[in-house]
């Protein structure tokens, strides 16, 4: 594959900063637009840029756990949170909040919604990197029968 | 009692995470999924006793109360569904353990069977419209995965066809979904009966038939159904037998969940369902007569008993409804069963085309007796559970007056009857017209893998469980119709004051 420089360049740039909104999109989701979906989508698409410029290899060594345990583990952690309301005899999915005072950060507010959230996050993310991980196989035996 | 209406959904999910972080551990997959399973028929079995006995469950997502937060609702229907859909689950997965191939090659199969076992689950149990689409896409994305299972060209042939006609439905169902919420302000379905109301007939008309449209895709109704026999029988045998049993009995459901709960009496389409009952009937039985390949014919009949379901829905009274709900129960069973023999059939015979078997009465009479009950079932013959169903459409049928559904249906059953001959004859009596694909093993008393032959054992004698407890299960059906008849109770329970699942 004939690698360009510039789109090369200008992922190797963007990849981190990426990865930051995501996960800012991740943490703001309570309250604001976001949330884990979104946050994973975005980290998806950053991963996929990878994926555009530097093949399946690239976003393996990125990212170096196997795709389907970020899936099951995402999985697992999501389903965990909405049934340990239902245990303590809340409703599923129903979560509690916690202020803090942080140094440096201020006021921080988190709610028990985030591991949901962190879940759905790695489902998304698992995901995108199983998908990647199917197409980045297929180019590469083409490219060996060329 | 509010887990009870959760766990169904969320066991399954919880259940597909840790399957796939197992991993290639086969044991521990297999036992994963059986536990869980096994798990769920207990659940769903005291919460149908719970629900009949007290009424509906309703459970507020997150605590936030309805219509503003989520709806589960376990009704009588949505309880017996559960129940019906997780046994034949449970049955299945112990088949596709007994058969290996797809179980054992594939890593995936635990984790996506679950899934779709979750969406399943979510479908019934949902209070409103946006979450029933949520399930349905769960429910879909999993059977894509299952569907296509195998990689062979055919197999993803028709999988492109089925991914296709899933998707414009889909899309369908979020146009209708964005036109429901702009009439009316909401999509939970107790808040949207009285709503509902408040529109004009015409308005409220096309809503009716747009959603009818949609779930009659998935169901398989007249002219919606072309999808199915086409996509259905190159799955692999497990995965068929669990999407003929349960995937289009869901989208019944939700016809007869969204028509008798969102829209008054006074727009129902009654005529229409009938004509339309009818032709899925008719359509159905003439193209399984046309085909010489088990898993063909079993996949066109599939689309002709969905007729009988919506008679019941379209004649709207007590006892069509009873007997549609009757019908869907014992429907479900018998016809998981008849697709786990002709995967075992395929098994034996190294092909599943009448022209290709044969003698099995001979050399598997294990297997002929597995076949001869739910095909008998199947044609509603008396004794059988399918007689019962049928039985009770027609007196309904007789009781409003409809003779021409009444004479379509019952030509139907006859011709049932003549194709579930045809499969008996090729199969089982005759010796194969062709040279034999492959010589059965001889050393196979059981006519197959002893789990395999074990669990469709199991779902025939769930369907002659269905026909000796026909009597209870009947007015159980009957109270349910009278629930479906009269949604005011299923609306107080999610809207009315302290109805929130334990809500702080």
């Amino acid at each position: 594959m004939r690698r360009s420089l510039i789109a090369d360049a200008s992922v190797t740039f963007l990849f981190h900063g990426i990865i930051v909104v995501s996960l800012y999109l991740l943490f703001v989701g309570h309250n604001q637009p976001g949330g884990g979906f979104v946050g994973g989508l975005v980290a998806g698409s950053a991963l996929a840029l990878k994926f555009v410029v530097g093949g399946a290899a690239s976003v393996r060594s990125a990212v170096r756990v196997p795709p389907w345990v970020i899936l099951g583990a995402g999985l697992v952690v999501a389903s965990v949170t909405a049934l340990v309301p239902v245990l303590l005899g809340h409703a599923v999915l129903d979560h509690a909040a916690f202020e803090w005072k942080l140094p440096l950060l201020g006021k921080v507010k988190a709610t028990t919604a985030l591991p949901f959230d962190i879940g759905v996050y790695l489902v998304v993310v698992g995901l995108s990197l199983t998908a990647l991980e199917a197409f980045g196989d297929d180019a590469e035996s083409q490219e060996a029968e060329a | 009692m509010t887990a009870l209406v959760v766990l169904p959904i969320l066991l399954p999910l919880l259940g597909a995470g840790l399957s796939i972080l197992i991993g290639r551990r086969a044991l521990g997959q297999r036992t994963l999924s059986v536990a869980v399973l096994a798990t769920i028929v207990t659940l769903a079995a005291v919460l149908l006793v719970r629900v009949d006995r007290d009424g509906p469950v309703v459970v507020q997502a997150g605590g936030w109360p309805a219509p503003f937060g989520i709806s589960l609702v376990a009704d009588r229907f949505a309880a017996i569904m559960v129940l019906v859909s997780s046994a034949m689950l449970l049955a299945v997965m112990l088949y596709a353990i007994g058969q290996g191939g797809v179980e054992r090659e594939r890593v995936g199969f635990h984790p996506v069977y679950l899934v779709l076992g979750a969406g399943v689950c979510l479908a019934f149990l949902t209070g409103d419209l946006f979450t029933l689409y949520v399930a349905f896409e769960v429910m879909l994305v999993a059977s894509y995965v299952l569907i296509t299972m195998g990689g062979r060209a055919d197999q993803i042939r028709a999988g492109m066809t089925y991914v296709v006609i899933s998707l414009i439905a889909s899309a369908l169902f979020v146009v209708a979904l964005a036109f429901v919420y702009s009439a009316t302000g909401t999509i939970n379905m107790a808040d949207l009966a009285g709503k509902m109301a408040e529109l004009s007939p015409g308005v409220r008309t096309g809503l009716s038939l747009l959603l009818l449209a949609v779930f009659g895709v998935k169901a398989a109704l007249f002219p919606l159904f072309f999808w199915l026999p086409d996509s259905y029988p190159t799955a692999p045998g497990p995965v068929t037998a669990i999407f003929a049993g349960l995937l289009t009995k869901v989208g019944v459901y939700a016809i007869i969940r969204s028509q008798l709960l969102l829209f008054p009496p006074d727009t129902f389409p009654g005529g229409l369902l009938l004509v339309v009952a009818g032709l899925t009937m008719a359509i159905g039985v003439f193209g399984a007569l046309a085909q010489d390949d088990v898993k063909r014919i079993l996949s066109f009949h599939i689309v002709s008993q969905i007729g009988y379901m919506v008679m019941g829905l379209g004649l709207y009274t007590l006892a069509g409804l009873a007997g549609a709900v009757f019908y869907i129960v014992h429907h479900i069973v018998v016809k998981t069963a008849l697709f786990l023999m002709a995967g075992l059939i395929e098994r034996r015979g190294g092909s599943s085309r009448l022209r290709e078997v044969g003698g099995f009465v001979r050399s598997a009479p294990v297997l002929a007796l597995l076949f001869a009950l739910p095909a008998l079932s199947l044609a509603g013959l008396p004794p059988f559970s399918g007689f019962v169903a049928k039985f009770a459409l027609v007196q309904a049928a007789i009781g409003e007056s409809q003779w021409p559904i009444l004479v379509v249906s019952l030509a139907v059953s006859l011709l049932t009857m003549l194709s579930m001959t045809k499969i008996w004859a090729g199969v089982f009596w005759y010796d194969a017209d062709d040279t034999l694909v492959r010589e059965p093993d001889p050393n196979e008393r059981l006519g197959g893998p002893p789990l395999m032959v074990f669990a469709t054992a199991a779902v025939v004698l769930v369907s002659v469980a269905v026909m000796v407890a026909a009597a209870p299960l009947y007015a159980l059906a009957e109270r349910t119709a009278a629930d479906l008849l009269n949604p005011a109770g299923y609306v107080e329970a999610v809207l009315g004051t302290g109805a929130g699942g334990g809500a702080p």
